[in-house]
């Protein structure tokens, strides 16, 4: 009777432990899913693009013929739109942060505007286009012109900037900012000469981090009038421009396969910029970040 | 007697040095309180920022909803802008059609990552896998869009005989693995917030690692968890890209992730490709589209930010 039960007790933990090594396996097939999907992808691109791509691609205008097609007008455009962002959204979004971390008083407003940054992170791209639509491109009548794209972009990665600002600013300890106190520095010169500078390197990191995500953005760029078809190098803010993500959608659309090769060159392109600027993001953040 | 000269060659007196000193202060006192007040200009514009989506949504909307009414826009299953015909259901129909295929594929996954993630790896695997996962969130979307219409689709082709080279299964698959970074690195953090304590706990009760797992973490995490999904699913359904490549333009009211289908996002894109003039009824539906997008992604994120604060475990 007793041993019947211990046998019973036996085949029932063994059960448990069974079923435990089988769900572990489980669970580790499926975290290796992403991972295999992640591989697939990269590998289908390579195969794909690597045969087209070449440095008459890189450097040759967008053409309506395969053979001719290349990147050059995207990857200029994508640079001017960056450097626009970069100004823009860096300016505002630190000085945001700052103005959160440091002034803000514990009232209404500063939640309020702590909040409102939260969802402004939640909202789809392209609605941040329909915004730019309405007021960069017809209210303020830059028409679709490179600075309504830079100025869309610039407010959609915003969130991202001011809150990896807070974060770093929030790093920077106590004691440092009241040591600068002490030697009698006034609050601005103890935030310019002892804050900014402890946190720059993790605010740097945010920013290249928030960059390569706008680069890559297209929704927003298809409704502010990006086009694919142009067939200049833009040469002031207000010329007629194109990008990287927007050549490759416009490439991926084409029904001819041939077009599907052009636009793996060209995600070989981009993939590779946003591979150099997060190696870029990851470096600072190893590099200069301070340990307190 | 030696002169005492300043740095610019002048002589120095008491007088000066005063008036220097004073000089400087209230150009220091100018900044300090300067500054202030332009941080604050600078963090407005994010206010300034909502109240002109909000704007811009209704204004716009308002003069559509002036020749379409409320009612056919929101019970109408018939869209066909092009004839006039304004029933916004077979957008709503396509996006939620692609979002209930990505959570299929996404909810599943990323919760099993998050859990082998944070209960079963060590910290030397977590180290490598977690990285790797998230290069997947910082793909762009465009080249998930090309990988659903040139990889995913003809893959599926040869399972499901019939299917169309644009189809809301493919787009909603590939929609699904963009989030499920998402969902795993969210959920993680929720469990990794449960103290050791409580695992200890059912441990020296004699629970396997699996027990321990679904009867102490999981429910400990369990707002965590609800909110990293909510979140994912609001983002699954602002998709655009990977929705437009691949799942076509033909407005449906379907069920069947097999045909096309087309998303409120996937027909904002059309409609601001083709010539839409400024101020046609087409013009004005793009906003009409926009604003029911931003009310269900901003109820969702709303909703999971409620979650996660009012039933947070606080231990």
């Amino acid at each position: 009777m007793f041993e019947k039960n211990a046998g019973n007790l036996q085949k029932k933990v063994n059960n448990r432990v069974w079923l435990n090594k089988g769900m572990r396996t489980l669970f580790l097939g499926a975290t290796l899913v992403g991972l295999i999907v992640l591989a697939l992808l990269f590998y289908r691109v390579l195969t794909q693009g690597l045969g087209y791509l070449s440095l008459d691609f890189i450097t040759s205008l967008p053409s309506p013929s395969f053979e001719d097609a290349g990147i050059w007008a995207g990857l200029i455009g994508s640079i001017w739109l960056m450097v626009i962002v970069a100004v823009v959204s860096i300016i505002i979004g630190v000085a945001t942060s700052l103005y959160l971390e440091e002034y803000a008083p514990k009232n209404k407003i500063a939640d309020i505007i702590r909040i409102n940054i939260q969802n402004l992170a939640g909202v789809p791209s392209i609605v941040y286009g329909l915004l730019g639509l309405t007021f960069f491109v017809y209210m303020f009548s830059i028409g679709y012109r490179l600075l309504a794209g830079g100025l869309t972009m610039a407010l959609l990665i915003l969130p991202i900037i001011v809150v990896a600002s807070q974060e770093a600013l929030r790093s920077v300890p106590n004691e440092v900012k009241e040591a600068s106190y002490g030697m009698g520095a006034t609050k601005w010169q103890t935030i310019a000469r002892v804050t900014l500078p402890a946190a720059l390197p993790g605010i740097l990191t945010g920013t290249i981090i928030a960059l390569s995500r706008a680069i890559g953005e297209t929704a927003p760029l298809i409704i502010v009038g990006a086009a694919a078809a142009i067939y200049t190098l833009p040469d002031s803010l207000l010329s007629k421009y194109t990008a990287m993500p927007i050549q490759i959608y416009n490439w991926t659309a084409r029904p001819q396969d041939e077009w599907q090769y052009v636009a793996g060159a060209g995600i070989i392109v981009l993939l590779a910029i946003l591979l150099i600027m997060n190696s870029i993001a990851v470096l600072v953040r190893n590099k200069f970040q301070k340990r307190f | 007697m030696d002169q005492l000269l300043n740095n610019e060659g002048k002589e120095l007196n008491v007088q000066t040095l005063i008036e220097d000193k004073r000089k400087n202060r209230m150009t220091g006192n100018i900044i300090e309180k300067i500054i202030p007040v332009f941080l604050f200009l600078c963090a407005s514009v994010s206010i300034l920022t909502t109240f002109g989506i909000v704007f811009t949504l209704l204004r716009e909307s308002i003069g559509f909803f002036s020749d379409t009414s409320l009612v056919e826009f929101y019970t109408g299953s018939s869209w066909s802008p092009w004839s006039g015909e304004f029933g916004v259901l077979p957008l709503i129909g396509g996006t939620l059609l692609i979002t209930v295929v990505a959570a299929v594929v996404a909810v599943p996954i990323g919760l099993m990552s998050a859990i082998f993630l944070s209960e079963y790896a060590d910290d030397r695997v977590r180290r490598v896998i977690k990285p790797i996962l998230e290069v997947l969130a910082g793909i762009p979307t465009v080249v998930y869009g090309y990988f659903a219409l040139t990889f995913v689709t003809p893959i599926l082709q040869s399972f499901i005989p019939g299917l169309g080279i644009f189809n809301a299964l493919s787009a909603g698959i590939v929609v699904g693995v963009m989030i499920i970074p998402m969902i795993a690195s969210l959920s993680e953090d929720a469990m990794n917030a449960v103290p050791n304590s409580l695992r200890e706990g059912a441990y020296g009760l004699g629970s396997t690692k699996l027990e321990v797992v679904i009867k102490v973490v999981l429910p400990a995490a369990f707002s965590g968890i609800v909110a990293s999904i909510v979140l994912a699913v609001s983002r699954a359904i602002g998709e655009t890209m990977i929705v437009t490549i691949a799942a076509g333009a033909t407005p449906n009211l379907t069920m069947d992730p097999t045909e096309s289908v087309q998303s409120m996002t996937a027909f904002i894109v059309q409609a601001a490709t083709g010539d839409t003039s400024f101020g046609s009824d087409i013009y004005y539906s793009l906003y009409a589209v926009g604003m029911t997008l931003f009310i269900l992604t901003l109820v969702m994120n709303l909703i999971a930010q409620y979650i996660s604060h009012r039933f947070r475990e606080e231990y």
